[in-house]
């Protein structure tokens, strides 16, 4: 009696965790259902190729934000992957002491500072003094947000190079940066690039931090020293906007910035399948 | 210069005549290679800038609001009062709405990632267990906007029309679910909210769970427990900690969540028991706000706003990022947290 009573207990704690992962992924279908069914028929070639048109007109596309957002991901990449990867090194390679836990935990209470205050950040550093938004504004606080991430992956890529491979280098009589810079780093290249992937897909889709920093904008940009206008921040002024052919604009939009976040994490996830297992 | 025969490895220290080089023994100037500094140094430069960018961001904030904090003192924390006409500022509308949105968020989530992460660790089957994970993961790889876009198109209609008249019947007498109901309120937010941070809580549970000894399991099972005693005896207490920092580190993502939940809250600088009521989180009404802030008093409070969620935000993670490390290890949770 008892023993059956417990495994009606045993089944039902499983039952429900069952439901709970159903639950957690219910969501999941139905963004993506909703993404793919009104972003599909609101897209066409205009989406592509022309500027929005102003308020009241129909039409138009989103070519300026699509632009602008590969050159905001440039710009952070060129501004942070270097700081980012060299962190990386020193993390795994020298980082054991006490100020290597500090580089550590400063970088991983550093990912959790909210976006909005990193744009706040990236506005009173570069915004205020140059008074003007500008894509270099922008790009530096995504580049702020994808440092530690790129730091911290770096090192752990490192850490799975194998010591063998290190002590190999090193009983040839080279000396230990060149081990590390032609051994270690070029073993864990892959990995490396995987965690820059990871960044940029994080990065492409923040609004908040640009909100105030690239700002946004109609028109083409010109130059990086002007307000540039980035499709996510487009999402977001389109989304608000009283208008159904904005809204219309939005889902397509929506659907082509998380189709470009999902190809960039999913090939990385390809590539790198079964060779760096602490990726995922 | 020492003798170059007395260094065989014939190290680049010599060569480029590095000051030490003539003080040192043979043997400890084989170890102190020049390369090895410079490289040393140079990566632990870029170390140090990572750690200047933490400490600036503080710096810049508290200088950017010290004429705010001059002017409302402590009371900016504990003032409801937000008028920018009259240059009136006070935080507490905004400090409100953030608690009782991602309280509201953690309420949904925590129960879903727990009960998630544990059919993930210890009951799925192998092969269902790396697609699952895996889209629970891409949950965490929507970005915000889009989260707020789906809010406003999808959830707002489906809480006014369905959820909350439902609420308002069944649990209507507590002053949480009375009032008029507009779809977009604190309700609302709180959903969007913990959809996002279930993928990061789930994904910390997991390993958390994973850092349970096999031993540990195995001795219940031998005992004769069922799976779930199992689970309630070896693996929930020994992963306590651990499951106190997963939520913990969702508690962090749903404060600083800035996107959606200006999307869904309906951005009232209000106070109100009722959850259907429209509200304000400290980071949506810089979303909103930031840009259109006209003079300087409005900006600098705005930023002291930056500044109490920063602290608060940076405060939760120390505390989580201790607790897993502690369980974990620590490089548990630093991909997708």
């Amino acid at each position: 009696m008892r023993y059956r009573r417990r495994r009606l207990i045993n089944l039902a704690a499983q039952a429900l965790a069952v439901v709970c992962t159903i639950a957690v992924l219910t969501p999941l279908l139905l963004i993506f259902g909703y993404l793919l069914t009104k972003g599909v028929t609101s897209l066409n070639f205009d989406f592509f190729t022309q500027l929005p048109k102003p308020v009241g007109e129909t039409g138009g596309g989103m070519a300026n934000a699509i632009v602008g957002t590969m050159v905001l991901i440039g710009l952070a990449s060129a501004l942070g992957l270097p700081v980012g990867v060299l962190t990386g090194v020193y993390l795994a390679e020298f980082g054991y002491g006490r100020f290597g836990w500090a580089v550590r935990f400063c970088a991983d209470v550093l990912n959790g500072v909210p976006s909005i205050v990193i744009g706040i950040f990236a506005y009173t550093l570069i915004v205020l003094p140059t008074k003007t938004f500008s894509a270099y504004a922008g790009g530096f606080a995504l580049a702020v947000i994808m440092l530690p991430i790129v730091a911290r992956t770096t090192e752990e890529m490192l850490r799975l190079v194998p010591t063998s491979l290190r002590e190999a280098s090193l009983a040839l009589g080279i000396p230990s940066w060149r081990t590390t810079v032609s051994v270690v780093l070029r073993t864990a290249r892959g990995g490396i690039v995987t965690g820059i992937m990871l960044a940029v897909a994080r990065i492409a889709g923040e609004t908040a931090p640009l909100l105030f920093t690239a700002f946004g904008n109609q028109f083409w940009h010109h130059g990086l020293s002007g307000p540039i206008s980035s499709l996510p921040v487009q999402i977001f002024t389109y989304a608000i906007s009283p208008f159904d052919d904005w809204h219309r604009q939005a889902w397509a939009g929506a659907l082509i910035l998380l189709s470009l976040i999902l190809l960039t994490s999913l090939s990385v996830r390809f590539l790198t399948r079964g060779r760096f297992g602490a990726v995922r | 210069m020492a003798n170059p025969s007395a260094n065989p490895s014939n190290s680049p220290s010599v060569q480029l005549g590095w000051p030490l080089a003539s003080t040192l023994t043979p043997q400890l100037r084989r170890r102190l290679n020049v390369g090895d500094l410079l490289f040393r140094g140079l990566t632990a430069l870029f170390a140090l800038v990572l750690i200047a960018i933490g400490g600036a961001i503080v710096a810049v904030l508290v200088y950017q609001s010290s004429e705010s904090i001059q002017t409302f003192g402590w009371g900016f924390l504990v003032t409801s009062k937000w008028d920018p006409v009259f240059k009136e500022f006070g935080a507490l509308p905004f400090i409100y709405g953030t608690i009782v949105s991602s309280f509201l968020a953690l309420l949904q989530a925590v129960p879903l990632s727990i009960g998630t992460a544990l059919f993930l660790s210890e009951m799925s089957p192998n092969w269902l267990r790396g697609p699952v994970s895996f889209l629970v993961e891409l949950l965490a790889t929507i970005p915000s906007v889009v989260y707020g876009l789906w809010g406003i198109f999808v959830l707002v209609p489906w809480v006014r029309t369905y959820v909350a008249p439902a609420l308002s019947t069944t649990l209507g007498f507590l002053p949480f679910f009375q009032g008029p109901n507009y779809g977009v309120g604190m309700l609302t937010a709180s959903i969007i909210l913990a959809v996002m941070v279930i993928p990061y809580i789930t994904s910390v549970a997991q390993e958390v769970f994973k850092a349970v000894p096999l031993p540990q399991r195995e001795a219940a099972l031998a005992l004769g427990a069922t799976k779930w005693e199992m689970v309630r005896l070896a693996v929930l207490p020994y992963g306590r900690t651990g499951l106190i920092g997963a939520i913990m580190l969702g508690l962090g993502r749903a404060l600083g969540e800035t996107m959606a939940v200006t999307m869904v809250i309906g951005n009232r600088a209000d106070i109100s028991l009722s959850l259907f009521a429209p509200g304000s989180t400290m980071a949506s009404v810089i979303a909103n706000e930031f840009s259109e802030a006209t003079y300087e008093l409005y900006v600098q409070a705005l930023i002291e706003i930056g500044l109490v969620l920063l602290i608060v935000t940076v405060v939760v993670n120390i505390c989580a990022r201790l607790l897993v490390w502690s369980v974990a290890g620590p490089n548990a949770g630093t991909r997708g947290a």
